[in-house]
């Protein structure tokens, strides 16, 4: 199509007369080497590390494979499925999961949304502020973890508070009914930055007129929040609590870092249940057929989040 | 007059609060800072001080001299920058060749990354790690994978899964996407073939993208735990995640030491963050979808 836009007969150099003569299948055959080219390290590279595994690992879910066990996998079509769907353990660990998860986000997103209305706004140092709260989202995720673990410990910033207050000192990470909402609690503090941003670009986005409609018709703040902003933001609060969702769905090294999935498998969640069982029992088959249960957990978060994303645009 | 300096009021009253909320929210950096300048005494002394006594550097001279922190840090540098260097080519070409090219089977390859980047990312690890072990002719590895642990503990291995993420050729193909198609053709006539085209014409005016690519990769890569957690096993090849960890839960933990580390681990992210604020921005919306 792009030699047809070519007038004829404008060839001025010596050589490559031949080259341009306009006919379509020399350019469009160089396009299709030249395409492939490019392509091909992506390619290569992303078939081994992922298209190859993706077959793989689902081949796996199908076998009973114990890699100290001498013998290869031995396939077994959907048993391993099936014990995996009537294991307490799994759906312990689903639990878990989803605790964990809502827990994060009914924290993170609605602070996420009130930081980013006190830093809509000019005034002094608001650039400063943003890139401030938006640092712990931007902090490696186990270094964050290491400075938790000193604010949890017995000698901490939290167990100081409490003793401030006359309160006993509590053993947030090792105590079974703390340690889940000291991980959330974590979580959601390193979630938030990120969420503040996406809330503030949708907050920007909302037009001028509309706020000053709702002046002139004697809206006070909070009316004009509640009634005016609020409904706009709904597609990217959507956005922000699917994609949350999905990443969140899959936390593992905070967990590992911090409590190990413990005590009493009280913060065993999925991934991490999934890596021991891989990884502490060898029980590939097994791992592997868990795994895909949650990809197809993650599969139908990401639909919803493709979803009100093309909403969100619509709009 | 007098309205003006209302609002200015209003406006110093309202940095006020956001900058005490503000300092609320980064306390546990401040907390940080304040643990890793302290000396042994004063880290368990109680009540807890936020400005040392006795400012020191003793715990970062501990973690030099006495962890495997400083191995571990030169091992993330060289994972992370091989990664971004991986990304930053093959998947900027993959993406304008997606884009920019009409070519059998360009539709297929794109539904397929972006399908894999949907996968998250434990479904891969079991397969991974058996194939990076079962490299072959690779760490005593025979032809077809056997005898030896193959790439496993070796840099090659800990970058090989990172090295192109399908997040970054869509990145990279929506970029050129919205590029104007007459530069091609004008390249065209100039009598450039197709790959001078990407390389002189359109890759130069995608150096916003390219960056966006590079940081992502390289914080990306920075932070990786489970792949390094899963293919690491003697304590040289640690990177800095790794290295912290084990440091924190061998014995008594010591966090003088700990948040040293700590901190040394936050400051090439830091860095990165002031120089490529905008670039961290843009990459934000597809990079929240990141599993």
């Amino acid at each position: 199509m792009v030699t047809e836009t070519r007038p004829p007969g404008t060839s001025s150099g010596p050589e490559p007369v031949t080259a341009r003569r306009p006919s379509r299948s020399p350019l469009r055959s160089a396009q299709r080497r030249a395409g492939w080219i490019l392509v091909l390290p992506a390619a290569l590279a992303l078939s081994l590390v992922t298209i190859v595994p993706i077959g793989y690992g689902f081949y796996l879910s199908l076998t009973s494979y114990n890699p100290v066990e001498r013998g290869g996998p031995r396939f077994h079509g959907l048993d391993g499925y099936l014990a995996v769907l009537q294991s307490g353990e799994f759906w312990h660990a689903i639990w878990i999961t989803v605790q964990y998860a809502s827990g994060t986000l009914i924290l993170a997103v609605p602070a996420a949304l009130a930081l980013a209305l006190l830093v809509n706004g000019r005034f002094p140092g608001v650039a400063l502020f943003r890139a401030v709260l938006y640092l712990p989202r931007v902090v490696p995720l186990v270094a964050v973890s290491m400075i938790w673990l000193w604010l949890y410990s017995h000698d901490g910033l939290f167990n100081y508070l409490l003793d401030l207050v006359g309160l006993p000192p509590v053993d947030f990470l090792t105590d079974e009914d703390t340690a889940l909402p000291s991980l959330i609690a974590m979580r959601a503090w390193k979630a938030l930055g990120g969420s503040m941003i996406i809330f503030l670009a949708g907050l920007q986005a909302v037009p001028a007129s509309l706020l000053e409609a709702a002046a002139v018709d004697g809206c006070g703040r909070w009316r004009t929040l509640r009634h005016v902003i609020l409904p706009l933001l709904v597609p990217i609060t959507t956005y922000v609590v699917v994609v949350d969702l999905i990443y969140l769905a899959q936390s593992f090294s905070e967990i590992y870092v911090l409590t190990s999935g413990g005590p009493l498998s009280s913060t065993t969640v999925l991934n991490m249940l999934i890596y021991n069982e891989a990884f502490e029992h060898y029980r590939l088959g097994n791992a592997s057929a868990m795994a895909f249960l949650l990809f197809c957990l993650i599969f139908g978060l990401a639909y919803l989040s493709i979803r009100s994303m093309a909403r969100g645009g619509r709009r | 007059m007098s309205a003006r300096t209302a609002r200015a009021g209003t406006g110093r009253r309202r940095a006020l609060l956001t900058g005490v909320v503000t300092l609320l929210v980064a306390m546990p950096f401040v907390w940080m800072v304040s643990l890793a300048f302290k000396p042994k005494t004063e880290v368990f002394s109680y009540p807890p001080k936020l400005l040392p006594d006795q400012p020191t550097l003793d715990n970062f001279a501990y973690v030099w001299n006495s962890t495997n922190i400083p191995g571990a840090m030169a091992n993330s540098l060289v994972v992370a920058t091989l990664t971004v260097a991986g990304n930053c080519i093959a998947a900027t070409a993959a993406g304008y060749a997606l884009a920019r090219i009409d070519f059998r089977g360009s539709r297929l390859l794109f539904t397929t990354v972006l399908g894999s980047a949907m996968v998250p990312s434990i479904v891969q690890l079991i397969p991974l790690f058996l194939i990076v072990k079962g490299f072959p002719l690779a760490g005593g590895n025979d032809l077809f994978g056997q005898g030896g642990s193959g790439l496993l503990d070796s840099h090659a291995g800990l970058v090989l899964p990172m090295l192109v993420q399908p997040l970054n050729i869509y990145l990279a193909r929506q970029y050129f996407l919205d590029m104007p198609g007459e530069l091609a053709e004008a390249g065209r006539l100039d009598g450039a073939g197709e790959l001078r085209i990407f390389w002189q014409i359109y890759l130069p005016l995608a150096r916003p993208i390219v960056a966006t690519i590079a940081i992502l990769s390289f914080t990306g890569a920075w932070e990786d735990f489970l792949w390094p957690l899963v293919a690491v096993s003697s304590p040289e090849m640690q990177t800095l995640p790794l290295a912290l960890s084990s440091f924190a839960g061998s014995g008594v933990t010591q966090y003088g030491p700990l948040m040293a580390g700590t901190f040394i681990a936050i400051v090439p992210v830091l860095v990165i963050f002031v120089a490529g604020q905008r670039h961290f921005v843009q990459g934000l919306g597809a990079g929240g979808v990141k599993g």
